[in-house]
């Protein structure tokens, strides 16, 4: 289980880009906002699957949809250099840290590491 | 004498009108009706000439203009049978190219359907030069039988090793192998996926009756579990904790696929509505509704990944002794269905 804890996102922030309303801190803010923060875009049927995902299991993430965004390209740009692909949603953090594509909430829901994860960052309570 | 003459001139005249008019003979009533006018029978007129009296001038003139005028008669009646021929030889060639594509249509239908449910080493169509041949499928198919036998060796290994009671770590040697043969598949599939995403989805590429619980081109990942599960008693509490959490968990992770991909499947059928006002881009349509196809792709390579990752935590949770169980039953349950699906398919079948 692996994720982007906070102190690393310093390094893909070059001084030249540290301005007001980088798209990468900009993603930063809006993960550390809420418990589950989901970037999607509204077309997609495999965002609304993980969405299912995450209400199916009493979780109520926060949705972020890319397209419905003024800055949604450069917010896409940003997580393609993130994720390092070119699939960029959705992707998905918990408690403002990076957990991944569908590919890793999926593997991580059967493994049995997603829901300690949410349980930490209080998005779910049992 | 001369009325009689003259009269039939002008019926002719009519003639022609009607024949503008409704192009039947039948809404003239004159003697003239009894006269085929068809060229061939010019007899007929013969007698009437032959009635013509008077003077040599007049009677020449008069003959003349008869011929004239009944020839005309004659040209437009056979200009007329002449375009309804035309008519009924145009509708019959018509009807006879929507056959023929209806045909060829059925021929491509059953052409896929041979090849894609064909035996594997049938050679007389691989040779064939149809572009309807997807040569990922064609090697999807293949590959798919021959991994269908290494699955049987493969449990036999794993039962063999099970019965003499080999040692944990020839068990563990084995019940890897094993899984590691479901991973060979699952990359076989996305294979045939990135090559016909909708072949794949259909499960002809399965035994009939394996059919019957396709769930995103394979088994649920529930299911696995309810084959596997009952065989592994005693076990241990964590261990009975951790089976009801996977359960739970491959059930969520169904349904949310479940659910994606049935938007998907609305979404396509909007984007193949048709305008009731007629205006709209059928092209745009087409490209879109392909573009969805794509997405497909990725569902079943997500269910794949979910069948893999279940298997895969599921023999983490279990000792040797039980993964070696569980995985025996899986492989004896589908073979199970196989042979099943072979006595259904060579019952007799009964005369009606």
């Amino acid at each position: 289980m692996h994720y982007q804890a906070a102190a690393s996102w310093g390094s893909y922030v070059t001084p030249r880009n540290a301005v007001v309303g980088d798209p990468l801190e900009r993603i930063e803010r809006l993960a550390s906002e809420n418990a589950v923060v989901i970037f999607s875009m509204s077309t997609c049927c495999m965002c609304h699957a993980i969405k299912r995902l995450f209400c199916g299991m009493g979780v109520n993430p926060t949705v972020h949809e890319l397209d419905e965004d003024p800055r949604g390209k450069d917010l896409e740009r940003a997580l393609m250099r993130l994720l390092g692909s070119s699939s960029v949603v959705p992707v998905v953090f918990i408690g403002g840290k990076l957990v991944g594509t569908m590919d890793r909430v999926m593997a991580c829901h059967i493994n049995g590491t997603l829901v300690p994860l949410l349980k930490e960052a209080g998005a779910l309570w049992l | 004498m001369k009325m009689d003459i003259y009269e039939p001139f002008q019926q002719v005249g009519m003639w022609g009108d009607s024949f503008k008019v409704d192009g039947g003979l039948n809404s003239i009533a004159s003697p003239m009706l009894m006269v085929d006018t068809t060229v061939e029978n010019k007899s007929e007129y013969i007698p009437q000439e032959s009635r013509e009296v008077s003077g040599a001038d007049q009677e020449t003139t008069n003959k003349d203009v008869i011929k004239m005028r009944r020839r005309l008669a004659q040209n437009r009646e056979a200009a007329r049978k002449s375009r309804l021929r035309k008519k009924a030889y145009v509708k019959q060639l018509e009807s006879s190219r929507t056959k023929l594509l209806q045909l060829e249509l059925e021929i491509g239908k059953a052409r896929k359907q041979s090849l894609y449910m064909g035996t594997a080493l049938d050679g007389s169509y691989i040779g064939s030069t149809s572009e309807t041949i997807n040569p990922g499928i064609v090697a999807f198919e293949i590959e798919y039988g021959q991994w269908v036998e290494e699955q049987q060796r493969r449990n036999e290994e794993l039962r063999h090793a099970f019965q003499t009671q080999a040692p944990d770590v020839q068990l563990n040697v084995v019940i890897q192998s094993v899984l590691n043969h479901y991973s060979n598949l699952f990359r076989m599939k996305a294979d045939a996926a990135k090559a016909d995403v909708l072949y794949l989805l259909s499960g002809v590429w399965k035994a009939s009756v394996e059919r019957i619980f396709l769930w995103i081109g394979g088994s649920r990942p529930s299911q696995l579990l309810n084959i596997i599960v009952p065989q592994l008693e005693p076990l241990t509490d964590q261990q009975i904790v951790g089976i009801e959490k996977l359960c739970l968990s491959s059930q969520q992770a169904e349904d949310a696929l479940s659910q994606g991909l049935e938007k998907l499947q609305q979404s396509l059928v909007h984007d193949m509505a048709v305008d009731p006002s007629g205006v709209g881009n059928f092209g745009l349509q087409m490209a879109l509704a392909m573009d969805k196809f794509e997405a497909l792709e990725g569902f079943v390579n997500q269910a794949d990944h979910l069948r893999q990752e279940t298997l895969l935590h599921m023999s983490r949770i279990l000792s040797t002794h039980q993964a070696a169980r569980g995985l025996l039953a899986l492989g004896e349950y589908f073979h199970r269905l196989r042979t099943l699906c072979s006595l259904w398919s060579s019952r007799p079948c009964e005369l009606a």
